[in-house]
């Protein structure tokens, strides 16, 4: 609520909301050692693979760390394609 | 007695271990407790002048360590409070001239003798923190609420788990309730959300820190001052009582101060 009255006032959000913000991106990242880089790079292995297998939507994939506690969790979002019915006869 | 070996640690410098070591040390002493202070940053003294006993050391951790004296000889025991130790850091060695293994066999030695041993690690992730964590029995992460301070105590706290020295406590210190009011410093509630670890202390920025440290008197004697009750209150907690964390933010206004207050009278 005060975010939208923020934005409709045009205020900058306040500098604490900035740096917990700013400290969630970071310490997922220190956590597990990965940069953005090497998580894209994941992502694109993952796609690969599975598509060897499956016929998967690739740009509906989405790959995020996220976590409970201190408890981290590598969470995929994997959409198959729409499936093609076969035509009889 | 057996000793409860308690290592005060943050990975960044200045956000106030020694501070925290020398007051939550002489507040256990003033309950009646015997407490030695180790101050286990080699080459960078400082314990012995915030507890003012800077004039007093003959020997140091590293004598004692390789043997040079005993450890009757290394212990400095306090003007004020007669239950209160120092071991002070050598000022003229470095990190490397003491072991993990001469900490452990340290605290080995010096368990049967006192009911707290507090040890005052160094900065930083290298062999000084080393050195601090290997004969704890319990690990306090102390940080500020400001992002640097925070991203660091995350490092220490997982370090912390992999050396199995885990579950570490957190203390947050230097809480300015007026800028957190105004949005302008993250929150108790936000660092907790942050870091994901048990909380053992809030201690409000006080200049009375400051003024006590220059006197070489540590302020949690001083019954006055609102970070000295803090650090009493993290001496109890330590000594397995129960009782409630006084939020700074909430201390703000005179009527909330006066029901903090009636609240830590109704605890004790």
């Amino acid at each position: 609520m005060s975010s939208f009255i923020d934005r409709l006032l045009k205020r900058e959000p306040k500098s604490a909301q900035q740096a917990k913000e700013r400290l969630q991106l970071v310490l997922i990242h220190d956590r597990t050692d990965l940069t953005p880089a090497e998580m894209a790079a994941l992502k694109d292995e993952l796609i690969e693979v599975i598509s060897r297998h499956i016929e998967i939507d690739p740009k509906a994939v989405t790959i995020e760390m996220s976590q409970e506690g201190r408890e981290q969790r590598l969470i995929a979002d994997i959409p198959l394609s729409p499936p093609r019915r076969k035509r009889m006869g | 007695m057996t000793a409860i070996v308690v290592t005060i640690t943050s990975g960044k410098g200045g956000v106030g271990k020694t501070t925290a070591t020398a007051n939550i040390g002489a507040a256990l002493a003033a309950l009646g407790q015997k407490v030695v202070c180790i101050d286990a940053d080699i080459g960078l003294r400082n314990l012995d002048v915030v507890l003012g006993l800077e004039n007093r050391i003959v020997y140091d951790l590293v004598d004692l360590v390789e043997g040079r004296c005993r450890l009757r000889q290394a212990l400095i025991r306090d003007k004020r409070l007669p239950e209160l130790f120092l071991i002070p850091a050598a000022q003229t060695r470095d990190k490397s001239a003491v072991s993990p293994s001469d900490m452990i066999r340290l605290g080995d030695e010096l368990r049967p003798e006192f009911d707290f041993v507090l040890i005052d690690s160094p900065a930083g992730i290298e062999r000084g923190f080393r050195n601090a964590i290997a004969p704890a029995n319990k690990v306090l992460v102390i940080t500020n609420p400001e992002v640097s301070a925070v991203r660091d105590a995350d490092r220490i706290i997982g370090m912390v788990e992999a050396e199995e020295k885990g579950p570490a406590s957190l203390i947050i210190n230097r809480i300015k309730p007026d800028m957190v009011k105004r949005g302008d410093m993250l929150s108790v509630d936000d660092v907790l959300e942050l870091l994901a670890i048990d909380l053992i202390g809030l201690v409000p920025d006080d200049d009375n820190v400051l003024t006590s440290t220059n006197r070489g008197s540590p302020v949690a004697l001083d019954g006055k001052s609102r970070a000295g009750q803090a650090f009493r209150d993290i001496a109890r907690r330590l000594m397995g009582e129960e009782f409630p964390m006084v939020n700074p933010q909430d201390e703000t206004g005179w009527m909330n101060r006066l029901k903090g207050w009636f609240k830590r009278e109704e605890a004790k």
